[in-house]
């Protein structure tokens, strides 16, 4: 059987007047069926740019090469008409900015119902009965009264749902939940969270969580894959990558993880994200590594076995292996 | 309920802006050189006689009080007389106020009708040919003056091609008006069935609205560009392109409704930017509206008129953009339930 998603040297690129910024880099990704898939870096480091070029929704100046099957299909052979409905019906997504991911003019009952009649052809009260439904479902309190209502009228963590509500309604096999808490106070977002995980065993739909928060890598993700500078640089089941990260970069984050039971002192990563406008070629950590030689600034490591499942691109790493 | 409530506070808010524009249209006159009883008087009048004017005019009196009597006397409806035409300026008003609305309503309607689908092009398309065009179409309707552009078209589409009846009123040589139901021939004939009236209207209408429509394709087309631009952009709009939703539904429903809302305040400045520059246009035309109106009151050092109009356009103006912000609490319910 086919992997559910495969991202096969995926690269994207946005046309500027100083030439090229390199959004996205080569990465190579694997999303199983019914797993959820961390994607983690710091801001800046193209994941939200991977899964809007998942959904082929790059556009000029933007320019993506590389290949991405879904289910055995090249997404990329589609017709637009044919990935317009893949489209929030196999694949969908939900915002970061639930609050403003809304369109302010229509009800929420009628945001979600709308995407059943379109997807599902739905008439419309069986689409209004299904939407009642989803509300239910991601437990919004007094589902008829609040599906009647305007986005403004909600709180960020309802709108949220409501948001998961119409991404989980078409029943697709992929969510590409970008950063999903973000604004929402941790209360709410581990409630998020929770719901994320029960409902995606529930449908069996995966996800593709991207993140820039380990905290919440650590709650729902089964396997993680990090990335730095748009180039994914270690990837690893969950347990494996917080226990045993092979890339310095990895090890860095992970030592950045606020402590609170034990008495460690909080390392920051050395400086920033490097500017991805013509990058060098070579390892883009090479800047901020404290394993960094001669090689790391001149060709890209390729990804080594690094343990069972987990892979990494690090020729620091390489050298080690031999010796501990 | 809340809606109510809306509406009457947007009308409150209305009416200390309506006391600006008296006060300041008073003044205006007030401080103006020339005496209006001299004016009635006439020529060979006495001081005596001149004085006696004054007194009967009111003019005698302390500033606040002549105010407080102004301001009465437009509530009852009276705004003067005019010297040119010896009848009451209220009465002169009413007879062509039709004609102005029926003029400045046909322009608003062309600058939609053709600003709108132009600017949503130049959005969607933005930075091909068509953008261009339309910033050019744009550009050139704004940067001809309107006496220009009437002229222009009178001699191209009456004396050249006489594709266009002569620029002289509302209707054709021995066209009957329709019977008066609003004032606007078109829609009166219309009502009434009159064909013959209609047609004759219509094409009297033709040029002139061209003319005051053209230089506010632009503001139209503009905005509505640059609000696209921005909606399409926008958080909700990347959302509904994920979610697959057809295009059409993406660009004509979520995207254009959310860019109709600074359309109806463009529409509104529109509107009172016509009603004040008519004038030209219907001198061009000899359209009998109050512009023209206005334009021989000027010529004659004629004050009543001036002074109605300077009001009235400010005060459709203030109407306007009460109409305005009952309209955005009609499609933003942002506004209508908070």
């Amino acid at each position: 059987m086919t992997e559910l998603l495969e991202i096969s040297d995926l690269t994207v690129h946005f046309e500027i007047n100083q030439g090229a910024i390199e959004a996205v880099d080569h990465i190579n990704l694997t999303i199983r069926r019914g797993e959820v898939l961390g994607l983690v870096g710091e801001s800046g480091s193209g994941k939200s740019v991977t899964s809007f070029a998942i959904l082929r929704l790059i556009r000029p100046p933007g320019r993506v090469s590389g290949s991405v099957h879904f289910d055995g299909v090249d997404l990329g052979r589609l017709s637009e008409e044919e990935m317009r409905r893949m489209r929030g019906a196999k694949i969908a997504m939900v915002s970061q900015t639930p609050r403003t991911a809304l369109n302010p003019l229509l009800t929420v009952g009628k945001q979600i119902s709308r995407l059943l009649m379109v997807h599902a052809g739905l008439s419309p009260r069986e689409a209004d009965k299904k939407m009642l439904e989803m509300l239910r479902l991601v437990r919004i309190p007094a589902p008829e009264k609040r599906a009647k209502q305007y986005p403004h009228q909600l709180s960020g963590g309802m709108c949220q749902r409501i948001m998961i509500a119409m991404a989980l309604a078409t029943s697709p096999q992929l969510l590409l939940a970008d950063e999903p808490t973000t604004g929402l106070d941790v209360s709410i977002a581990a409630k998020i969270l929770d719901l994320l995980r029960e409902l995606s065993a529930k449908t069996g739909a995966a996800i593709m969580l991207v993140t820039h928060d380990l905290g919440v890598v650590a709650e729902i993700c089964d396997r993680v894959a990090v990335m730095h500078a748009g180039q994914v640089v270690e990837c690893a089941p969950v347990r494996e990558l917080f226990h045993n990260p092979a890339h310095p970069y990895t090890k860095a984050l992970v030592r950045s993880i606020p402590r609170v039971d034990r008495d460690v002192v909080l390392e920051p990563i050395p400086g920033s994200v490097p500017s991805l406008v013509n990058p060098p070629s070579g390892c883009r950590y090479a800047g901020r590594c404290e394993w960094v030689m001669d090689r790391c600034r001149v060709a890209r490591p390729t990804m080594i076995e690094a343990g069972p499942g987990h892979v990494v691109a690090c020729y620091g790493f390489e050298e080690r292996r031999g010796t501990c | 309920m809340g809606f109510f409530n809306y509406v009457m506070r947007r009308f409150a808010l209305a009416l200390p802006t309506l006391f600006g524009v008296s006060v300041i249209c008073f003044t205006l006159t007030y401080l103006l050189p020339g005496n209006p009883a001299m004016v009635k008087a006439g020529p060979f009048a006495t001081p005596e006689h001149l004085a006696e004017m004054e007194h009967q005019m009111g003019l005698d009196r302390p500033f606040p009080e002549q105010y407080y009597r102004y301001v009465s006397g437009i509530f009852k409806g009276d705004l003067g007389e005019s010297a040119s035409t010896g009848r009451p300026v209220s009465q002169d008003f009413l007879q062509r106020l039709p004609a102005t609305l029926e003029l400045n309503l046909a322009s608003l309607l062309i600058a939609i009708v053709i600003g709108l689908p132009l600017g949503v092009l130049s959005a969607v398309h933005r930075d091909t040919l068509i953008d261009h065009i339309g910033r050019v179409v744009g550009i050139m309707g704004v940067a001809m003056p309107s006496f220009l552009t009437g002229l222009l078209f009178v001699y191209v589409f009456f004396y050249m091609l006489n594709l266009a009846p002569s620029p002289l009123g509302r209707l054709g040589p021995g066209i009957e008006p329709p019977a008066h139901i609003t004032g606007l021939y078109v829609i009166d004939s219309l009502l009434t069935g009159n064909w013959t009236t209609l047609r004759s209207s219509l094409n009297q209408l033709m040029l002139p609205a061209a003319t005051l429509g053209l230089s506010a394709i632009a503001p139209v087309a503009r905005m509505v560009r640059s609000t696209m631009l921005e909606i399409l952009e926008s958080d909700y709009i990347k959302a509904a392109w994920a979610a697959g939703l057809p295009r059409r539904t993406v660009i004509y429903r979520d995207a254009l409704r959310n860019a109709l809302i600074p359309v109806i305040t463009i529409s509104g400045i529109v509107f009172g930017f016509l009603m004040a520059g008519n004038a030209v246009v219907e001198s061009v035309f000899s359209w009998p509206g109050i512009g023209n109106y206005a334009v021989t009151a000027l010529l004659t050092k004629d004050s009543a008129p001036i002074q109605s109009f300077i009001l009235f356009v400010a005060v459709t103006c203030v109407m306007v953009n009460l109409a305005v912000d009952i309209a955005y609490g009609l499609v933003d319910p942002r506004i209508r339930f908070s």
